[in-house]
């Protein structure tokens, strides 16, 4: 993305120089501001969780630590706040449903942009009316089904809702399965192969990078939702990322220093797979939200 | 949709096409399943069968149940309910202390245009040359992808009388604490505030993209004639990238009315700061009045469907049609 041609400013040659500067500077001066306020507040979490508890107590925020290598909160966010159990619990969560949303998504798109049946302009329907209804206006009810089915306090839970509600990741899959040539399947189909070979040996493959998009979407989405476990497994053991770090308000209550090594915690391996994938991520993610 | 075409670089499908046998169609489209069927009318809908029960479990039935416990005093547990008609829907509409969480919505979506209105001034310094374009831009799309619970800690330590947000005010020579989380005046403001902060960087990301989709030879063409950078916003940048601006707004406004997490995390409802799903979930898990909380969640609902309705009946897609 960040390849592309951008537009050059071709400033005309009649524009007065000072202004052009005076312009220059005030656009530098916005971009440092807002990168100010999108820093600050996580800069000072991040000073606070090396500080030790009477530091907290006694210095302001913007105190700098006495000691940067003062690692004893984390370990004790790690340690108390069962983050260990969260990170597992997370991934189990993510890697299940990140995996079954890329077999769906993908099964439903093959099977709407290469047959023929009947009824398909309904399940085309039924599947874009679904993107209108927001997750958060049915969870009311979702509950009762949830719980009827047994799954209630369960990873089963939050599983099976990221799984049933993703219509985004179809629209991602449909729309990059239209650009496959049909030739390459009737070319295997005349070669024998049924259906389901086509789906696995040519269609997949071919949606690595649509796959890559899904996968980098769902898989932030899943790590950071914090309402369906919340609701849905509400038991200790069941803590994700985001229910365990919520829980940290109670016991650590005033302890900052604490709760701020958990937000870090936290927050660090977002940071680290942004940084290793930020070109993926941006183009993902406008590919996500504009269907 | 622009974003989605770029996607498709080299080795994209597309570029695959010569892999095709040669006497086979060109890769243009071909009309759907021509010479392609030779399959039983079921092999479909064995694609099809896990995502639809999962579609119809976790969407459809959820509305279907959802409209018929509206009209109950159902409290969640007991096996019986009694029909109460339409009361949760006049309960909410009368009782002041259920409607007044719209009024919260409504500084969301004023704080909402200010996200927007700094995305589009973002997106377009960052969009032509500036120093370290890709820095600021990773810089302020970062926060969208942080734990919104993180993002709740991080503010409430933010907020905290004598907080940083004192601290910093103090520095400049803004004395006295305020509370900024305490008082039912700034609650509200403080915490549509951590929104703008959270979204403001998808909006611009969703924005730079579509500019760099507008031809190069535009800009010149008005550079050629003169044209001051506002003028290029207002003429080439704005007109170009209407339908994204349009869908930007939708999703300020359904989202303004399904605010949760950030003020669930922090205030937890407290000090005049209930939302709607709030209210919607405290209703339903904590009070057990499950009717009442159903009829609220059809009512959000509707009003979400409408606004959809109205922007795509104001601005008509580009997008390709389905099947």
């Amino acid at each position: 993305m960040t390849t592309t041609a951008t537009p050059q400013t071709r400033s005309p040659r009649r524009t007065p120089a000072p202004r052009a500067a005076l312009a220059g500077a005030a656009k530098y001066l916005s971009l440092v501001l807002a990168a100010g306020v999108v820093v600050v507040p996580l800069v000072v979490i991040l000073l606070t969780s090396l500080k030790t508890g009477q530091e907290v107590g006694t210095g302001g925020p913007l105190t700098l630590p006495h000691d940067w290598f003062n690692l004893d909160n984390y370990v004790n966010a790690f340690q108390q706040g069962n983050m260990l159990q969260a990170f597992v619990n997370t991934t189990i969560i993510l890697v299940v449903s990140t995996a079954g949303t890329v077999l769906i998504g993908s099964m439903t798109a093959y099977a709407i942009d290469r047959f023929e049946f009947r009824f398909k302009k309904l399940v085309v329907g039924l599947f874009l009316v679904a993107t209108l209804v927001p997750g958060v206006t049915t969870q009311v009810a979702t509950f009762q089904i949830v719980n009827d089915l047994g799954a209630f306090n369960t990873r089963w839970a939050p599983i099976l809702l990221y799984l049933g509600t993703d219509i985004v990741s179809i629209y991602v899959f449909l729309q990059f399965i239209r650009s496959i040539p049909v030739s390459l399947d009737e070319a295997a189909r005349l070669d024998g192969a049924n259906s389901f070979t086509i789906y696995r040996r040519i269609i997949l493959p071919m949606l690595k990078p649509a796959i890559a998009t899904v996968v980098i979407v769902k898989g932030i989405t899943v790590y950071n939702d914090f309402y369906i476990p919340f609701l849905y497994m509400p038991s200790s053991e069941l803590g994700t990322i985001s229910t365990s770090l919520f829980r940290f308000k109670g016991p650590f209550g005033a302890h900052w220093e604490t709760i701020s090594a958990g937000t870090v915690l936290v927050i660090l391996p977002t940071l680290i797979v942004f940084l290793a994938l930020q070109r993926f991520i941006y183009s993902g993610f406008s590919a996500g939200a504009t269907k | 949709m622009t974003a989605l075409q770029k996607d498709r670089g080299p080795g994209s499908p597309v570029a695959a096409g010569p892999d095709a046998p040669p006497d086979a169609a060109p890769p243009v489209r071909t009309p759907r399943g021509r010479g392609t069927r030779r399959y039983w009318w079921f092999t479909p809908w064995l694609y099809l069968l896990a995502p639809l029960v999962l579609l119809v479990t976790f969407t459809y039935l959820p509305i279907a149940d959802m409209l018929g416990y509206s009209f109950t005093d159902w409290d969640g547990i007991s096996p019986t309910h009694e029909n109460v008609g339409a009361e949760n829907y006049t309960d909410l509409f009368t009782r002041p202390e259920l409607f007044k969480v719209f009024l919260v919505s409504g500084v969301y979506l004023v704080a909402s245009f200010v996200q927007i209105a700094a995305a589009l001034y973002f997106a377009t310094v960052l969009s032509f040359k500036a120093r370290f374009r890709n820095l600021f831009k990773g810089i302020l799309f970062f926060p969208y992808l942080i734990n919104g619970v993180a993002i709740g800690f991080v503010f409430l330590y933010f907020f905290q009388p004598g907080g940083t947000l004192d601290s910093l005010l103090q520095v400049v020579g803004l004395h006295g604490h305020h509370l900024w989380l305490g008082d039912p005046d700034l609650v509200n403001k403080s915490l549509a505030g951590v929104s703008v902060w959270r979204y403001t960087g998808l909006n611009m990301v969703l924005f730079l993209g579509a500019i760099q989709s507008i031809p190069p030879h535009l800009y010149e063409a008005a550079a050629l004639d003169g044209a001051n950078s506002w003028q290029r916003f207002r003429h080439i940048i704005a007109p170009s990238i209407k339908p994204i601006i349009s869908l930007s707004v939708i999703l300020a406004i359904s989202g303004s009315l399904a605010v949760f997490e950030i003020p669930y995390v922090m205030t937890g409802g407290a000090n005049g700061s209930e939302t709607f799903v709030i209210q919607t979930v405290k209703l339903a898990f904590k009070f057990d009045k499950v009717g009442l909380a159903s009829a609220s969640a059809v009512v959000l609902l509707v009003l979400i469907l409408i606004v959809t309705w109205i922007q795509r009946r104001l601005v008509p897609e580009e997008r390709v049609e389905l099947s």
